[in-house]
């Protein structure tokens, strides 16, 4: 028997279709601007421009990336064993938790680069501790893991509101937030590294985090792509069945990726708690969990292409923030419907667009087989 | 009215590059058995499904009763009196008996009216044709058999006349696929024109008026019964003589590699599948375990290679006991010099996602030997795949392109050169040749064989009786979750028939 | 204190909070019983609330607010469908889209509509809004001792909504169990193959249990902001379909065990409302983030099979393919 489905290039696959969906994703956010009266086209450019014409609004699109590099990873290493981890907004809240305790203990005795590992181990654990339930029931007990991660990200949102009015406050704060930080829990920026274009940053909290996260992305692809443990992780998420014929143990594999996931969910607050506001604050996260699934879906669970989705998505912050200026009628929360859609057809209706595609596609590949016969697919 | 109850012609249907069906003709007497025998794969169920509106013909003309038709939905054959007994049984299994009857066929908006006349007229239908069935049966609390009346009856209760049914015995004992076939004779009596298809020459020849035989996607022959026998039917269907024996010579049996004392395996319904089962595998052997689709084959095998938790009972690889019921773990018992080639390769075997190098590693992939530290040895693991893939003339020769892509034949050399590379000590083998072309089969049967030669123990299940015949040098029947018998590769087919049917030893002796 | 007085209180807004709760739960129901399971009833009901907030202020009706709410959670649900019926896409991922897609843009238009911080203009309570309606004879038996308080004070003095909702109970019941399309969407929510081949289009049957859900949605956000609110403020549902959800799933996907579950959240919230910052005997102070938690630790628990078994319909999540 001949292959069963006409395979298409791997630069269609990875490349084409997204690009389609993502345009189409762009092109009903289009319609909202144009709802609410203004000029897309004009919306886009000013985003552009905000996003990279200064050296602050780099830095800043940069900033908003690395969270979404972290919480993008976190999803991406979830669907690789087959789990959808909604969870990432509230293991990267709770991994806040895990920065300020380093952070506020260490922060006056130790150097920044001494700091940096403390928190970033803690950060790390908070975040694998808040993945770890609902990985271990949905390991051992079958629970739905889409429904407890969702459950886990309120529960979060409600223990940190009890922390940070109670005991995390210090006494005679209004704000629900800790104290700042002592110096030596400051990130230090990588002003240098967009100088180094030349561009001049002032004010953009643009910090050391982001080297972090591209190391991370690095990392998630050794480990998926070429460690043992990635290897197992793959095979679940494909076959759970074929994983219990190898004797991998599906309990360990699923508990250990949701801790991986969770971890880099609760690196995520790295940047904006010690690169950025030096102190521990309400809803920090600001949705930059559930952006992480977006990212995931574009960049096809790949590192190579999470950072740049991460990138586009740190784009559509930054700029969305500058065209509130120019046009008050749009303002930061137009992200949100751009990511919902971006949810939408890159994810959900993912496969719109293909039969199209692959017609096309079929047809090329069919007048090229007749001009060359394949020697391949032939049964022995 | 017309002499035929359906006529098709110039059916084609492709999905994507594979042609399913290429230019059938069929025609179907009415009042008769039509039975369409043909392998795996040759297009059978494809062309049935034609026919019930499941899918459209890309081209070609269905007539019903003389009358040319359209067919789109499964709606216009049931109004056109088509029924459809599928393989696998379209029952809610939460449902009660008569509420998949009912299903589609309610009446009216409320339920009410329509549940009193369902249950009359089920109650009718039963009578009339002896099927009887408890109307307020839960579906998944019945015996298979049982199942398949609920299914004939659903097809009966829309006023079916023309009744298709889709490898209707694959899950039956004989005995019950007998009752089946005393059913079919009395709906024939009773005017229904019946469809029956199937890739077992027995039943084509217990119970059918005509035949026609399929081969890839094509019709090639079709015959009055009476008129034809076995083995020109089996040559239509494979295209050429069947290798009915493998050629082997005796075995040279060394001591008892593999031992399984009294082991009883409870599903997770905690129904008992497997039934206080003991036997020995011999080095140099092949031991082949015969029976029925689901009577404990599968979860005897599953327990002893550690991928389902045993209740009672011990299972000795070498001499050392494995921890069935307990700590027993498919990866350990791997390297213990325990294979398995799984009966369900596109779920178990394979990760068909994944690159065929990838496969070729596929429960080995902690092995020292594919790996540097955590760290995955990347070219150790294609070199390896490369050296199986000549070895074993698995095509196309590419380590690096997806399983999917490959035949059934092919993807079954992928498990067997990683299961039989390894130098086992007992190598376990499900359903070798299930969904495999015909040339394939040859070359599976003869690496099992030399395995044997090597002074592996081996034991073989498959629900294939030719199979188990011809390759095992002793043959086991299971049914109904035990040991039944055990009888030598020469024993009659009929004296295993029996025992798979679950007549006791003795009595399948005396009956001889 | 007066005990009963105070229990009759904290029933009183235990039925108010638990009515978009049942809306959204039954909504719901309808949708994971065919087959599609719907984590996008939060986005629904509160492109609802904002539709009937919206239109409520502009024409002055709440009727054709209710008519606009459930107008644009039908959208949605059709989205939903499309994405997980039509394309078979994934139909966690299709929820998770629709609810970021009706977070933004309610803000979005709201801001650029109303210009009031993303809320709609007040309404006022001249037909533009669900006003309470007085069952009879309320002033009459209202000092008659125990069932006075309890029929004027608890069952009489709710807006038409919140009787609709819970009549909504028995009636789904019915059409589940007693009638021609109850039987199919049950059936196709277990073997959606079992009713294709008995001649019953999956798809439509679904695309019908989607837009039931979308209906409930728009009732359940016209509760919120045309009834129970007089207006739409952001983020106005603040996971109450999340709660929703978590209450199907306690219910185990019965109607009548839909209706407890949503009163014991309702119950839950009430209670944290009431007595937040009350010191209970031996326990303490507990914390009203504790009580907000409560239905989500619940739930968990619950899915964790420590009170009982929660099984999903079996054909739930998977789009359906025919079998080659």
């Amino acid at each position: 028997m001949a292959k069963p489905y006409a395979k298409l290039p791997g630069w269609v696959d990875y490349g084409l279709i997204p690009l389609v969906n993502l345009a189409v994703a762009f092109a009903v956010s289009g319609l909202v601007v144009l709802l609410v009266g203004e000029n897309p086209l004009r919306a886009a450019v000013l985003m552009v421009e905000g996003a990279f014409s200064t050296g602050d609004g780099i830095g800043y699109t940069l900033f908003y990336a690395t969270n979404f590099i972290f919480t993008g990873l976190c999803v991406a290493v979830a669907f690789h064993c087959g789990l959808f981890n909604i969870g990432g907004e509230g293991q990267a809240y709770v991994g806040g938790l895990g920065v300020a305790i380093g952070a506020l203990t260490f922060g006056a005795a130790l150097p920044w680069w001494i700091n940096l590992p403390i928190a970033t181990l803690l950060a790390a654990a908070m975040g694998a501790l808040w993945a770890l339930i609902p990985a271990y029931l949905q390991a051992k007990r079958g629970s739905h893991i889409v429904i407890t991660t969702i459950m886990f990200n309120f529960i979060a949102a409600s223990l940190m509101v009890w922390l940070l009015v109670g005991m995390l406050k210090p006494a005679g704060l209004m704000a629900p937030e800790t104290r700042r930080f002592a110096d030596g829990a400051v990130l230090p920026r990588l002003d240098w590294l967009i100088e180094m274009f030349g561009f001049t940053i002032r004010s953009a909290p643009f910090n050391i985090t982001f080297l972090l996260a591209l190391a991370s992305a690095y990392g998630v692809w050794v480990l998926i792509w070429r460690t043992r443990l990635g290897y197992e992780i793959r095979t679940m998420g494909f076959s759970p069945t074929a994983a219990k014929y190898a004797g991998i143990n599906q309990t360990r594999i699923i508990v250990i990726t949701m801790m991986i996931s969770g971890a880099l969910a609760g690196m995520m607050a790295l940047n904006p708690v010690m690169g950025a506001q030096n102190r521990l604050q309400l809803d920090f996260v600001t949705g930059a969990g559930f952006v992480g699934i977006a990212v995931a879906l574009m960049g096809r669970s790949h590192p190579a292409g999470i950072i740049p989705a991460a990138i586009l998505f740190g784009m559509l912050y930054q700029g969305g923030a500058e065209i509130a200026f120019e046009m008050p009628a749009i303002s930061r929360d137009m992200i949100v419907i751009i990511q919902g859609l971006v949810i939408l057809f890159a994810g959900a209706l993912e496969h719109m667009f293909r039969p199209a595609i692959s017609a096309f596609f079929g047809r090329i590949a069919t007048s090229e087989m007749k001009a060359a016969p394949a020697t391949t697919g032939e049964t022995h | 009215m017309a002499e035929y109850a359906i006529e098709l012609e110039g059916i084609n249907k492709s999905f994507g590059p594979v042609r399913a069906n290429r230019d059938i003709e069929l025609r179907v007497e009415r009042g008769t058995i039509h039975g369409i025998i043909g392998e795996n794969g040759a297009g059978k169920s494809t062309l049935m499904s034609i026919l019930y509106g499941f899918y459209q013909a890309d081209s070609g003309k269905i007539k019903v009763n003389g009358e040319t038709v359209t067919i789109n939905t499964p709606n216009h054959a049931i109004d056109l009196g088509i029924g459809m007994v599928h393989q696998h049984f379209m029952l809610v299994e939460n449902f009660t008996v008569l509420e998949n009857v009912m299903l589609g066929a309610e009446g009216a908006q409320l339920l009410r009216g329509g549940i009193s006349h369902a249950r009359g007229e089920l109650e009718r239908l039963e009578h009339e044709y002896s099927l009887d069935v408890d109307p307020d049966g839960i579906i998944q609390e019945l015996p298979v058999g049982l199942q398949q009346r609920v299914e004939i009856l659903k097809a009966l209760y829309r006023g079916a006349e023309i009744l298709i049914l889709d490898e209707p015995t694959g899950v039956l004992t004989p005995a019950e696929a007998d009752h089946l076939f005393r059913i079919l004779k009395q709906l024939k009596e009773q005017g229904k024109t019946i469809v029956l298809i199937t890739h077992k020459l027995r039943e084509i020849m217990a119970v059918t008026d005509n035949v026609s035989v399929m081969r890839q996607g094509t019709m090639v022959a079709t015959r009055r019964t009476a008129d034809t026998s076995v083995e020109e039917l089996a040559e239509l269907m494979v295209g050429r003589r069947v290798l009915l024996r493998v050629e082997k010579g005796e075995p040279t049996v060394g001591e008892t590699k593999l031992r399984v004392e009294s082991l009883t395996v409870k599903d997770s319904r905690g129904v008992t599948m497997v039934d206080n089962v003991s036997l020995d595998v011999r080095a140099g052997e092949i031991v082949g375990i015969a029976g029925v689709a689901g009577n404990g084959q599968s979860h005897l095998i599953e327990a002893i290679t550690g991928i389902r938790r045993a209740q009672t009972g011990r299972v000795l690889l070498d001499g050392e006991p494995i921890g069935v019921t307990g700590e027993a773990d498919p990866n350990l018992l791997r390297h213990r010099g325990l294979a398995h080639v799984p009966e369900d390769r596109h779920h178990m075997g394979l990760v068909l996602a994944f690159e065929e190098n990838e496969n070729a590693i596929l429960g080995y992939h902690d092995d020292d030997k594919y790996l540097s530290g955590p760290m995955l040895n990347i070219a150790a693991i294609r070199a390896d795949a490369e050296k199986k893939i000549t070895k074993y003339d698995i095509r196309p020769p590419n380590p690096r392109l997806k399983t999917a892509n490959f035949s059934g034949g092919n993807q079954q050399k992928i498990v067997l050169a990683r299961e039989m590379e390894r130098d086992p000590i007992v190598l376990i083998v499900g359903q070798p040749t299930r969904g495999v072309d015909v040339g394939a089969i040859e070359f599976i049967h003869k690496r099992i064989i030399e395995m044997r030669d090597q002074g592996k123990a081996v034991l073989l299940v498959s629900v294939e009786l030719d199979e188990i015949r011809s390759l095992s040098d002793r043959i086991l029947v299971m049914f109904a979750g035990r040991i039944v018998g055990e009888r030598t590769p020469d024993a009659t087919e009929g004296e295993l028939g029996l025992l798979m049917a679950g007549v006791e030893g003795d009595k399948a002796e005396a009956a001889e | 204190m007066d005990y009963f007085s105070t229990i009759i209180l904290v029933l009183d807004s235990t039925v108010r909070l638990s009515v978009p709760l049942l809306f959204a739960s039954l909504a719901g129901l309808y949708s994971e019983r065919s087959g599609v399971f719907d984590i996008g009833l939060e986005g629904k009901m509160l492109a609802g609330a904002f539709a009937g907030g919206a239109a409520a202020a502009v024409v002055g009706s709440a009727w054709i607010g209710l008519a606009a709410a459930v107008a644009i959670s039908i959208f949605f649900a059709l989205v939903h469908g499309f994405a997980s019926i039509t394309h078979r896409g994934n139909q966690i991922v299709s929820g998770v889209a629709i609810n970021f897609i009706a977070a933004g843009s309610t803000i979005i238009l709201g801001q650029a509509w109303f210009r009031q911080g993303g809320r709609t203009p007040a309404l006022p309570s001249d037909g533009s809004r669900f006003t309470e309606i007085k069952l009879p004879f309320a002033d009459t038996v209202r000092d008659v001792p125990v069932f006075g308080p309890i029929y004027s004070e608890l069952i009489s003095g709710h807006s038409i909504l919140v009787y609709l909702a819970f009549l909504t109970v028995p009636f789904t019941w019915w059409v589940l169990f007693r009638t021609r399309f109850g039987l199919r969407l049950r059936a196709v929510g277990e073997n959606p193959a079992a009713v294709d081949t008995a001649g019953i289009s999956v798809t439509w049957l679904r695309y019908r249990a989607v837009i039931l859900a979308g209906v409930l949605c728009g009732f359940a956000g016209a509760y919120l902001s045309v009834a129970q609110n007089a207006g739409f403020v952001k983020d106005m549902t603040a996971g109450k379909g999340f709660i929703a959800l978590a209450a199907l799933i306690f219910a185990k996907w019965r109607p009548v065990n839909v209706m407890l579950a949503c009163l014991l959240f309702g119950f839950l919230d009430a209670v944290a409302i009431r007595f937040s910052g009350i010191r209970i005997p031996a326990v303490g102070e507990v914390p009203p983030q504790f009580m907000q938690a409560l239905p989500y630790i619940l739930t968990v628990v619950l899915l964790a099979g420590f009170i009982g078994k929660a099984i999903p319909p079996k054909a739930g999540g998977q789009p359906y393919v025919k079998e080659r």
